[in-house]
């Protein structure tokens, strides 16, 4: 296994060259995918290589080219559509929930559509309320679709990959606070996309998170640290099908949770999690599940006004410190 | 903090029984303490209205300290008495289910988490108060594999030390000597099994307290043998409270007493010493019945055994072990009868007496068995 450090931006374009050579069948399709290199660059010099047969600059109509993907992959292509941001997507709410997701089902198996769509997620760039919110919770509670949310650069380009290699729709949600971070890009090749990813061990609380709360939840378990208190971090990274079985071994391991999701509080997949783990391992509570999520306002564009309504470490601490009486 | 046992130098208060305010009798069950040998519920030895808690549940301290403060009723309470909530106990599932299995009651727990919630950090602290390892405060202090069986052994091995200390004690300072005799059981066997007959089943007699009550009468007569060793001279004691040793399940002893047994019939002494097994069993005596045998009686007929040669519980002064009732040849008039024997030994500490006395408790124990209707 060697280790590349690399961008997450770079670690996803290294997926998408590596899926478009090795499978001809493979495409990449969005807004501004080709000429402009993508949003966040992460097709940057893909049309040079692979052409405007494979690199396909869509029209603003993400229902259109969506659609236009699910058509594509009913044909037996296996293509990966690129959203710009999650807030878009809505745009293209049926073609996902109404049609991508149930296909196979309506058709009693007949047809499938391995179709992969990327998208941007979350906030924190000051792009406000119209680029900034976190709707993968709501992906999360559809069937027939799987939902991912790479963390780490080895994530953002081993769950694509995998991604690839699924019959069924893929949604990957990158959150657009990570592309130009740093990191160790293990070249372990496929990431099992079944299973939640240990980050920390600890024994004093699980901190379950996913997406760019990862990294605030492993600074506030540092930080945790220092006073004494050892938090164990999850990376839950594969929003449905849910591990739940890794939240629970937590669970019962630390006897307290805290869940970290910065999409809005009411109604959120960090409900879904709390009430799984009540399910699954009331008895092994030692305090209420706490939950940290975004202020219940669209996010707001003045910089100090989105750190507030934004999870960030001394909130994730301070919601631990609460569940232990520290 | 009391004193329920000669080696007893200090012990663990579990639980607090009553609260500041509450009106108090004497004899009333005021707090729960957990010695080397037992969890004991200790009684108020006087009445008047608790001012005070001075030690809280948890907190190991030696015997003599001062728990609680009492003040006579009528006079003013000094701070007003907490508000008692009629809520719901705030105790963390895991926590409730950790008492569950450690068996520490629920009342018992004081709640150290947020807002006061008991955490299972709370009830770790309270099943291995006064154990042997260091708590170390801060993150949770505790292991998370295997609590339950850890709780268990720890008192296990508590109790272990508590008899090794007695029984090492007993053997080096006191000069036991050994009696033993056959005592013809035909009569009281055959009394017994008639009496049974006219009782409901829930109130049959076991031969057992018919042995204990032959004991405590006998002692009317011996009376020598019904004493503790205390600074350096027997005290011999007017009551006779027969200690019975009562063996737990999961390892080790406790000899708790029959008050007054001599002054008992069969059938208080028979659901007396019901409830007792029950009790001890449990973890529920009260401090009187550890500090207040004057003698101990032992059986090991249940396991087969024929002859007990047991070791004196200090300060006690005598004990009497029991063998199995078993069928024998027995010569009675000049006939050889199979008959129920039991043997019945007597040790004694011969600075108290001499086996000339110890002889005739045996003799008077083996009289009183053959006239088991008086008994």
């Amino acid at each position: 296994m060697t280790m590349t450090k690399t961008t997450y931006r770079e670690a996803v374009r290294a997926g998408l060259r590596e899926a478009l050579q090795r499978d001809p069948l493979v495409f990449l399709m969005g807004e501004d995918v080709g000429r402009y290199g993508g949003t966040y660059a992460c097709s940057h010099g893909l049309l040079e290589e692979f052409g405007p047969e494979r690199i396909r600059d869509a029209p603003l109509s993400e229902s259109a080219f969506v659609g236009a993907g699910i058509g594509a992959a009913l044909g037996g292509m296996k293509p990966i559509v690129e959203v710009m941001t999650v807030n878009f997507s809505l745009l293209a709410l049926d073609q996902i929930v109404n049609n991508a997701a149930t296909i196979r089902h309506m058709s009693g198996g007949q047809f499938s559509i391995p179709l992969v769509l990327r998208m941007a997620t979350g906030g924190g760039r000051q792009v406000a309320a119209q680029h900034s919110h976190s709707f993968e919770g709501w992906y999360a509670h559809i069937p027939g679709i799987t939902v991912l949310t790479p963390a780490t650069v080895t994530d953002a380009k081993g769950m694509l990959l995998a991604a690839l290699r699924e019959p069924d729709p893929v949604l990957i949600f990158e959150h657009a606070y990570l592309y130009p971070m740093e990191g160790e890009l293990e070249e372990a090749g496929l990431v099992d996309i079944s299973k939640a990813a240990l980050r920390r061990q600890g024994r004093d609380v699980s901190l379950l998170t996913f997406g760019g709360s990862l990294w605030k939840s492993l600074e506030a378990a540092e930080r945790l640290a220092a006073e004494g208190i050892e938090a164990e971090v999850i990376d839950l990274r594969v929003l449905r099908p849910l591990d739940t079985a890794t939240i629970l071994a937590s669970v019962r391991k630390t006897h307290r949770a805290v869940i970290v999701d910065e999409a809005w509080r009411t109604g959120s997949f960090a409900a879904e999690i709390s009430a799984q783990i009540m399910e699954g391992a009331f008895y092994d509570l030692d305090g209420p599940v706490a939950r940290v999520c975004s202020a219940e306002a669209p996010l707001p564009y003045p910089k100090h006004l989105e750190d507030a309504a934004l999870p960030n470490v001394e909130g994730i601490a301070r919601a631990v410190r609460g569940l232990l009486g520290a | 903090m009391p004193t329920l046992g000669a080696d007893m130098s200090d012990g663990t208060l579990v639980a607090w029984k009553k609260k500041p305010g509450d009106p108090v009798t004497r004899g009333e069950i005021i707090a729960e303490v957990e010695t080397d040998k037992a969890a004991i519920d200790v009684e108020v030895f006087t009445t008047g209205v608790i001012e005070k808690m001075l030690v809280q549940p948890g907190e190991k301290v030696p015997v003599g300290t001062v728990l609680a403060i009492i003040r006579e009723a009528g006079q003013p309470a000094s701070a007003p008495a907490p508000q008692a909530g009629p809520g719901r106990l705030k105790i963390s599932p895991s926590a409730r289910q950790l008492a569950l299995e450690l068996g520490v009651e629920l009342a018992s727990l004081q709640g150290t988490g947020p807002g006061g919630a008991i955490s299972r950090e709370d009830v770790v602290r309270v099943a291995k108060a006064g154990g042997m390892r260091h708590e170390t405060r801060g993150g949770t202090g505790e292991q998370p594999l295997a609590p339950v069986a850890e709780a268990a052994a720890d008192r296990l091995l508590r109790m272990r030390q508590a008899i090794a200390a007695a029984m090492t004690r007993s053997k080096r300072e006191i000069p036991h000597y050994y009696l033993s005799t056959t005592i013809g059981m035909g009569r009281a066997m055959a009394w017994l099994g008639e009496e049974n007959l006219k009782r409901p089943v829930t109130e049959r007699l076991l031969y057992g307290v018919l042995l204990i009550k032959a004991v405590a009468l006998a002692l009317r007569e011996v009376p020598e043998l019904n004493a503790v060793w205390k600074d350096g001279q027997a005290a011999q004691s007017r009551a006779i409270h027969v200690g019975v040793a009562i063996s737990l399940r999961q390892g080790g002893l406790v000899a708790p007493a029959l008050h007054d047994t001599d002054r008992q019939s069969l059938s208080e002494l028979m659901q007396n010493f019901r409830d007792l097994v029950k009790r001890a069993r449990a973890g529920s005596l009260r401090s009187s019945e550890l500090s207040d045998p004057t003698i101990t009686v032992t059986s090991l007929g249940e396991q087969g055994v024929e002859t007990v040669f047991g070791v004196i519980y200090p300060p006690q002064v005598a004990l009497v072990g029991f063998g199995k009732v078993v069928e024998r040849p027995w010569v009675a008039e000049g006939r050889v009868l199979p008959s129920p024997v039991v043997t019945a030994t007597l040790s004694a500490d011969h600075r108290v007496t001499d086996g000339h006395r110890g002889g005739l408790f045996l003799a008077a124990v083996d009289r009183l068995l053959q006239e088991p209707s008086r008994l």
